[in-house]
């Protein structure tokens, strides 16, 4: 046996694996280009694709800035924010799903159904929309099919809203790799060309998003020493400040309610918005709304508006604080502080950041940008291309199980180093017994009704024994993406027990599998149109050159059988253009191709290159 | 063991022959390559964890086969419990302790350590005194807390000590003794928490 290794794989080219941000607001693909990470722009050079999708009346989906046009009128057909319903339940979400221009079906699922006229989609298939956007850019863009990825979540994610994540880009046909912490992609960004070693803080306040994480760099390894932040803290809760404010003084002005008019609602949205970016600039803004005639105007100043925004600002600083404590650094220890996130713009926003740091933020990436950067340079780390960077996460919630009288007992702390594992028996309590029930949940209190419920893991097929002398050993194990498996074994036998996983919130891998048979058959189709009309186009040019050099003297040089071999490639081509097969048509390209080569190798001679030129010929 | 790749027998974590990473050894001293100890060095275990990590992560085996992944996400797991563990002097101690079937009582038994009874009793007062609203009962805790954590500083050094010993001598009559002071620190911890949440 020989003990070198030969990798056969490396004369094959390596499928692309990209970096997208999966945002609240704005969503973008990257990808490194060489030792540089590049956001890749949609068609309409745009490099954020919003974050919107809209089921028009005509039964087409619609993604990206087309769709925020139908934001306006077709408000109740157009999904925004979605990131926000990702992996929860109805009732974590009824508050805020009244600000929503769009309906929620009722019914007693453990998945939100949203109701676009009259199909209904669940969260994680919206975001595959949007996946499916990003992936078909960067096809165009690459010029070659991707299917492996990186997705970037909120730090403080719990592990319904990552396996959310993660169904989205199964439903969208991509191998989702590997789950990144927003926070620790940003550092990934910065860090490329930036100190060795050191201790930073990243601070991410994004469109729905809160995240605080602490790092140690060490010569190429991330180290997240802990992490905190708050899933439902962001932009949108500052637009929707405003919003209130305004409906508030139409209603008065006006003597109309029109918080119920999903039109008027979203034409204020975006006054509000856009009010709100100019006053990251200007101290005093006014925003302005005209609806059916008539028109309201307010001024803000920035004074005013902070005012408004502190409490909301000021919920950052409490996970900042335990942040830091968990971490073990004071702040004193903490060398940098990086701003992530469309909100850190906000001057009161930097401000607060700086006051609690005592340091001047880096702000000198794009804070939209830098999270797809990120998830790009770590795509790279997967593909093999960066062996000398290594992040280490951890997990943002401690995971335990319901013990008697709902007490919780915790397996996994938080702020434990990913993937992390531990393992715990189980015995049956009643005699013959044949199956156990684990009720898992995250989070910090003591009782499991106060904690978010995972799953319930039924342990099932126990051989028939008197109670107590089962033993079934469980392994718990938090993997790289921050996502629980669950396995486990009878001591006795030493098998392997089937575990059932039943998830509180979220899809049954069958209902997943349902999604993705009824979807990707359709991306799928999407992907081999396109090299179709490519090919087709290409076929086009090269028919076209062959035309024009017909009628040249190189042609009439040829002999008769090298003409009627080209005549015959040609015909083939035209044929193959009529058929489906894009792979039957690069063949005659390629065959056309060949037999012409004396042709314009004649024609080169003979000085007349210019009707070939440019063609592949 | 035989490698799950190539069927050769192999004891490392990397096959000698295939150089297929193979599933992860039970024990925590094990992943590290360090013998069993209850003394050790915490920056050489860093060093250690840093540079296993970069061979082990599975960031490294995301285009490598299911075993294999499999393999480096158990392997990884292992090594970061273990560091978890064997970093923190309290936690290794008891993990030796459960290798060598000495389980450390779970929660505080209600005995309290006849040497500590008179302080407990008058610090429970001052804890009810100031649950009632009687903040005059502020300073006394204060004290209380003060002198509990000298306590436990005085324990950790005690067990730095019968460690070493240990390590010597390997006599299980020490281990015991160990066990005994584990808990009387627990307990002391106990305290030291309770006091700390009616002081915030």
């Amino acid at each position: 046996m020989s003990t070198f290794q030969i990798d056969f794989g490396t004369a094959e080219k390596k499928p692309r694996i990209v970096g997208i941000d999966l945002g609240t607001t704005n969503s973008l693909v990257a990808y490194m280009d060489l030792t540089t990470p590049r956001v890749i722009p949609g068609p309409d050079g745009d490099k954020l694709v919003p974050s919107i999708v809209s089921y028009t009346e005509a039964g087409e989906m619609v993604v990206g800035n087309p769709a925020r046009k139908l934001l306006i009128n077709s408000s109740e057909r157009t999904v925004y924010s979605v990131k926000r319903l990702m992996g929860r339940g109805i009732e974590d979400v009824r508050d805020e799903l009244k600000l929503f221009p769009f309906r929620v079906t009722d019914n007693s699922d453990s998945v939100i159904r949203l109701l676009l006229g009259e199909k209904t989609f669940t969260p994680p298939e919206i975001s595959a929309y949007i996946l499916r956007q990003l992936k078909k850019n960067a096809e165009e863009a690459l010029g070659e099919e991707i299917t492996q990825c990186v997705i970037t979540v909120p730090a403080y994610f719990n592990d319904a809203q990552r396996q959310a994540t993660k169904d989205a880009g199964r439903i969208a046909g991509l191998e989702v790799l590997r789950l990144v912490n927003e926070p620790t992609a940003a550092s990934l960004a910065y860090g490329l060309d930036k100190r060795q070693n050191g201790v930073i803080a990243v601070y991410d306040l994004g469109g729905g998003t809160f995240d605080i994480s602490i790092l140690k760099l060490h010569d190429g390894i991330f180290e997240v020493l802990a992490t905190n932040g708050d899933t439902h803290l962001g932009g949108d809760d500052i637009d929707n400040r405003l919003i209130q404010i305004a409906l508030e003084d139409i209603q008065s002005e006006w003597g109309e309610d029109i918080s119920t008019n999903g039109e008027a609602v979203q034409l204020l949205r975006r006054a509000v918005i856009e009010a709100k970016e100019k006053l990251s600039f200007e101290l005093a803004v006014t925003i302005e709304l005209t609806y059916n005639g008539k028109t309201y105007q307010r001024e803000i100043s920035r004074e005013l508006f902070e005012n408004l925004i502190r409490d909301i600002v000021d919920r950052t600083l409490g996970p900042c604080r335990s942040c830091i404590l968990d971490a073990g650094v004071t702040v004193e220890q903490i060398d940098e502080v990086v701003m992530v996130g469309g909100s850190t713009r906000v001057p009161l926003v930097r401000q607060a950041v700086e006051t609690l740091f005592r340091a001047k933020p880096h702000c000198e990436l794009n804070p939209d940008e830098v999270v797809a950067l990120g998830a790009a340079v770590q795509a790279s780390i997967l593909s093999g291309d960066m062996q000398d960077k290594l992040l280490l996460d951890v997990t943002p919630l401690s995971l335990g199980i319901e013990m008697m009288g709902g007490v919780v007992s915790k397996l996994i702390h938080r702020n434990s180093t990913i993937p992390a594992s531990e393992t715990e028996a189980f015995t049956t309590a009643v005699d013959g017994q044949r199956s156990v029930l684990i009720h898992v949940v995250q989070g910090e209190r003591e009782l499991a009704k106060d904690c978010r419920s995972l799953a319930r893991f039924d342990l099932k097929d126990i051989e028939p024994m008197p109670a107590g002398m089962a033993r079934i050993q469980v392994k718990f194990l938090i993997d790289a993406n921050g996502i629980l498996n669950v396995t486990a074994r009878d001591v006795r036998t030493g098998k392997e027990t089937s575990v059932e996983v039943k998830p509180s919130y979220g899809l049954t891998d069958d209902q997943v599998e349902a999604m993705i048979i009824e979807s990707i058959d359709n991306a799928e189709e999407d992907f081999k149109e396109r090299q179709l009309r490519e090919a087709r186009v290409e076929a086009d040019a090269i028919l076209a050159a062959m035309d024009k050099a017909k009628q040249s003297d190189a042609w009439k040089e040829l002999e008769e059988q090298e003409r009627a071999e080209i005549q015959l490639a040609m015909n083939q081509l035209i044929l193959a253009k009529h058929h489906q097969d894009y792979v039957l048509i690069l063949a005659m390209i390629e065959r056309l191709n060949n037999c012409t080569m004396k042709l314009a190798e004649n024609m080169m001679n003979s000085a007349v290159q210019g009707a070939l030129k440019g063609t592949k010929i | 063991m035989n490698c799950w790749h190539c069927e050769n027998p192999v004891e490392e974590l990397f096959c000698g022959f295939c150089h297929s990473l193979q599933a992860p050894p039970s024990d925590f001293f094990a992943i590290f390559g360090i013998p069993k100890a209850l003394g050790l060095d915490v920056n050489d275990l860093q060093a250690r964890f840093y540079k296993l990590s970069r061979v082990l992560h599975p960031d490294h085996y995301s285009r490598k086969s299911d075993t294999e992944r499999e393999c480096s996400n158990q392997a990884t797991a292992k090594l970061n419990d273990a560091w978890r563990t064997l970093r923190d002097p309290v936690a290794r101690a008891e993990y030796v302790l459960s290798l060598e079937g000495l389980e450390v009582a779970e929660q505080k038994s209600k005995d309290v350590p006849p040497e500590l009874l008179e302080e407990v009793f008058e610090m429970n007062m001052a804890l009810e005194e100031l649950r009632m609203g009687d903040a005059s009962a502020r300073p006394a805790l204060v004290d209380a807390k003060k002198k509990f954590i000298g306590l436990r500083e005085q324990i950790d050094l005690g067990l730095a000590n019968l460690f070493t010993r240990y390590d010597l001598t390997q006599d299980r009559a020490i281990l015991s003794e160990i066990r005994n002071t584990l808990n009387r620190r627990n307990y002391i911890r106990n305290l030291v928490q309770e006091v700390e949440k009616e002081l915030v």
